[in-house]
C-alpha cells in the first residue's frame, strides 16, 4: 500500500516574542494527508493553522520534525521547488496582470509554450466559472470572483496538494455558503487533495472528509466531521464544534453497554457506553439538537424561550439545580411558555461520555 | 460653484500662483528672453534680437559674427550620459539595500532611514572635497590599496570621469533611495510568496512582480536624480579637472567668467529642452510597461 501523501511528524516551530520569551506555534504536530483528501485544519485565532500551511508551503521552515510529501522529505526545498499551491487568505493576486496572465502564471514560469498555456488558463477559468474574465484586471472583480481567479491559479499546474488559507473568510454569508458547495465539488472533480484552513466550525462541518481541530500549537482531535461532531474528545473540541451541553456527573453504574450517570442535581441520564468505571466523574455531551419534549426523561424548568425562524431555542433549568440546559427545536409544534414545567427526551446513544478533566 | 466659494478659491490658490509665478515663471522667462538678445560687448544684453546663440551650438553660425563648436553638443551629451550613468549606478546599488531596510524591524529601519539623510547635514563642498583627499594619489584609498599590496602604482582615478561619476553618485544616493524605498516598502509581500509558491524561481520572481510593481518609485528616483544631475556642476568642478567640462560647468562658465548671458541662457534652455525631451520619452515607456497586461 502507498505511503500518505502528505506527511508531518512531531513538527515544531517557535518564535520569539518581543519581550524575548520562545513561544511556539507549532508544537509537535503530527499530521497525515491521503491523496484526494479533503483535510481541514480548525481552531482559534492563534492556534498555528496559518503557520502550519506556511511550513508545508515552504515559507516557513519548521525547527524539528520532518515534512514528507509522497515520501520524500521537502524540509529543504525552497517554495518553488514543491509541488504544492496556495490559496491566499488575501487572493494575492498580482495586480499589474490580467486575469489571464495571473491564472497562467505558474505555467508561465515553467516555461510551457504559450499555446498549450492559454488552453489551460481557458479550461481552468471554465472550471471555477469565470471563462469570459480573462481580459479583465484583478480590481476590476468583485471579491467572489477574486476568490475564483486565485483558486483557478493556484490549481492551473496541477499540483499533488492545494493548501487554503481561510480562502471564504472575506465573502459574505451567502457567497460563502455557495462558494463551500463549489469547492467541494471542484475538489472532487480534481481529485486534488486539499488542506484547507477555517476557524469557522460549520464550514469544517460541511467541507471535510476529515477535521483536524488544532489547539496552541497541537493536534488536539483529528476525524472525520461526525466523529468529531458526535465523539469530541475533549471540553475544548465539544465546545467549539457547535453549540453543545457539557454536564457534569458521576457514573452510577454500568449494565449492558448501558452507563447510569447521576447528574450534578440528581437527575439520571442515560448513555450507551462501554468501559467507564462506576463512580468515575465524567461530562456528558448532549447537543441542544438532540433534545425534545417527551414522556420521560429530563425534567425541568423552561427559564427563555428565543424564537429564530426556523428554530425555537430554549434555556431549561433541571430540577434539582445544576446550570442551564440548551434546547434547539427544530419546527416545534406548540411553543412552550416560559416558566412552564418541561420533560426533555433524548436518545441515550446519542449522549457521549468523556472524562472529567478531559 | 456659489459666489462665495470662488472667493474662497481664489484666495486660496493666489499664493500659490504668485510664488509659481516670482520663483519659477519669471526667471523662466528672463532666461528664455535672454537666450535670443545680443549679448553685451562687457557683459550684459543688449535689446536686439539674436539667433546666432542657437547658431553655435546647432550650427548655423555664420563663421563671422559666430562660430559653430561642436564641442557644445558634445558636452551636452555628455552630460546627459553622466546623468544617466548616475541613475542607473544609484538604482543598482539602491534596489536591494531598499529591500532589505523594508524587511527590517522598525527601529533598525528607522536607524537606516536617518542614516542615509546624515550626509545633508554637511555642506556638499565640504563632502565633495573629502572624498578629494580620499581619491589623490597620495589619499587614502590609494595608500590602504598600496598598503594592501593590491597596486603597485597610485591609481590615477582623481580628474577623471570615474570620479566625477563616483561623486555624483554619492551625492545623489539618498535621492534615489527615499522615493525607491517607499514604493518597496508599500510592495505587498503575499505576493512575492504568491509568485514563489506558483513556482517562480527568486529571479523570475524579481522580473516578474517585483520590478513591474515598484516601477513608480524607480521613475520617481530616476527622474528626481537625473534632473538636478544633468546640471550639476559642483562635482565635476571639484572632482573632473580642466577636461571633466559638464553643461553646468559651461553655464556658469558663460554667466560669469565669460559674461555672455544670452548664450548661457540659450545653453540652459536647451539643456531643459532635453531633459523635458528625454523625461516624455522614459515616462511614456514607463506608462507603457505598467499598462501591459
Ligand atoms: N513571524 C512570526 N513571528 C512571531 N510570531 C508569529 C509569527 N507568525 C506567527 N506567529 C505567532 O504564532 C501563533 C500562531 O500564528 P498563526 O498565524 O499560525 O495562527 P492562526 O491559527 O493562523 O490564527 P488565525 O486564525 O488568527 O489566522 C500566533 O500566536 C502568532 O502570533
Ligand atoms: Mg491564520
Amino acid at each position: 500500500m502507498p505511503g500518505p501523501l502528505l506527511e508531518i511528524r512531531a513538527a515544531r516551530r517557535s518564535f520569539t516574542t518581543p519581550e524575548g520569551r520562545d513561544f511556539a506555534a507549532l508544537d509537535g504536530i503530527d499530521l497525515r494527508v491521503e491523496d484526494g483528501e479533503f483535510v481541514t485544519l480548525l481552531g482559534p485565532s492563534g492556534c498555528g493553522k496559518t503557520t502550519l500551511l506556511r511550513a508545508i508551503a515552504g515559507f516557513e521552515q519548521i525547527d524539528d520534525g520532518v515534512i514528507r510529501l509522497d515520501g520524500a522529505d521537502i524540509g529543504p526545498l525552497p517554495p518553488h521547488r514543491r509541488p504544492v499551491n496556495t490559496v491566499f487568505q488575501s487572493y494575492a493576486l498580482f495586480p499589474h496582470m490580467s486575469v489571464a496572465r495571473n491564472v497562467g502564471y505558474a505555467l508561465e514560469v515553467r516555461g510551457v509554450a504559450r499555446k498549450s498555456r492559454e488552453a489551460a488558463v481557458t479550461e481552468a477559468l471554465a472550471k471555477v466559472g469565470l471563462a469570459q474574465f480573462g481580459a479583465r484586471r484583478p480590481a476590476q472583480l468583485s471579491g467572489g470572483q477574486r476568490q475564483r481567479v486565485a483558486l483557478a491559479r493556484a490549481i492551473v499546474a496541477q499540483p499533488r496538494l492545494l493548501l487554503l488559507d481561510e480562502p471564504l473568510s472575506a465573502l459574505d454569508r451567502n457567497l460563502r455558503q455557495q462558494m463551500q458547495i463549489e469547492l467541494k465539488d471542484l475538489q472532487n472533480r480534481l481529485g486534488i487533495a486539499f488542506v484547507f484552513v477555517t476557524h469557522d466550525q460549520e464550514e469544517a462541518l460541511t467541507m471535510s472528509d476529515r477535521i483536524v481541530v488544532m489547539r496552541a500549537g497541537r493536534i488536539e482531535q483529528a476525524g472525520p466531521p461526525r466523529e468529531i461532531f458526535r465523539a469530541p474528545k475533549s471540553r475544548f473540541v465539544a465546545e467549539f464544534i457547535g453549540e453543545t451541553n457539557l454536564l457534569p456527573a458521576v457514573v452510577r453504574a454500568t449494565v449492558g453497554g448501558m452507563a447510569e450517570l447521576s447528574l450534578e442535581g440528581g437527575q439520571v441520564l442515560h448513555a450507551r457506553a462501554d468501559s467507564l468505571r462506576p463512580g468515575a466523574k465524567v461530562v456528558a455531551v448532549l447537543r441542544p439538537t438532540d433534545l425534545a419534549p417527551a414522556e420521560q426523561g429530563l425534567a425541568g424548568i423552561v427559564r427563555r424561550v428565543i424564537y429564530l425562524g426556523a428554530d425555537l431555542h430554549l434555556r431549561v433549568e433541571p430540577e434539582g439545580g445544576g446550570g442551564e440546559i440548551g434546547v434547539i427545536l427544530r419546527d416545534a409544534g406548540r411553543v412552550p411558555a416560559q416558566g412552564e414545567r418541561i420533560v426533555l427526551g433524548y436518545d441515550p446513544a446519542r449522549v457521549h461520555v468523556m472524562e472529567a478533566g478531559a | 460653484m456659489t459666489h462665495r466659494q470662488r472667493v474662497q478659491l481664489f484666495l486660496l490658490l493666489t499664493p500659490v500662483t504668485v510664488f509659481l509665478g516670482v520663483f519659477f515663471l519669471i526667471p523662466l522667462g528672463t532666461i528664455a528672453v535672454y537666450s535670443l538678445l545680443t549679448p553685451g560687448l562687457y557683459g550684459g544684453v543688449e535689446w536686439s534680437f539674436y539667433h546666432w546663440n542657437y547658431g553655435r551650438i546647432f550650427g548655423w553660425a555664420d563663421g563671422i559674427t559666430e562660430v559653430f563648436e561642436p564641442v557644445y553638443l558634445h558636452i551636452l551629451l555628455r552630460s546627459l550620459g553622466l546623468a544617466a550613468a548616475t541613475v542607473a549606478i544609484c538604482l543598482v546599488l539602491c534596489y536591494p539595500v531598499a529591500f532589505w531596510v523594508a524587511g527590517l524591524a522598525p527601529r533598525w529601519r528607522m536607524l537606516f532611514l536617518f542614516l542615509i539623510t546624515l550626509p545633508f547635514f554637511a555642506s556638499l563642498i565640504v563632502r565633495l572635497y573629502a572624498w578629494l583627499l580620499l581619491l589623490k594619489p597620495s589619499g587614502l584609498l590609494n595608500t590602504v590599496l598600496m598598503g594592501l599590496g593590491v597596486i603597485t602604482e597610485p591609481l590615477d582615478i582623481l580628474y577623471t570621469p570615474v570620479a566625477v561619476i563616483l561623486g555624483m553618485v554619492y551625492i545623489f544616493l539618498p535621492f534615489m533611495f527615499l522615493p525607491l524605498f517607499a514604493s518597496i516598502d508599500t510592495l505587498d509581500r503575499s505576493l512575492i510568496e504568491a509568485s514563489g509558491d506558483l513556482g517562480a524561481r527568486p529571479v523570475q520572481t524579481l522580473l516578474k512582480v517585483v520590478l513591474p510593481m515598484t516601477v513608480p518609485g524607480i521613475v520617481a528616483g530616476g527622474v528626481i536624480v537625473f534632473i538636478p544631475a544633468v546640471g550639476n556642476f559642483i562635482v565635476p568642478d571639484v572632482l573632473g579637472g580642466a577636461k571633466g567640462l559638464m553643461t553646468g560647468n559651461l553655464i556658469e562658465q558663460q554667466f560669469l567668467s565669460s559674461r555672455n548671458w544670452p548664450f548661457g541662457s540659450a545653453l540652459a534652455m536647451v539643456i531643459m529642452a532635453l531633459v523635458l525631451g528625454v523625461l516624455l520619452v522614459f515616462s511614456n515607456r514607463a506608462r507603457r510597461a505598467g499598462g501591459r497586461t
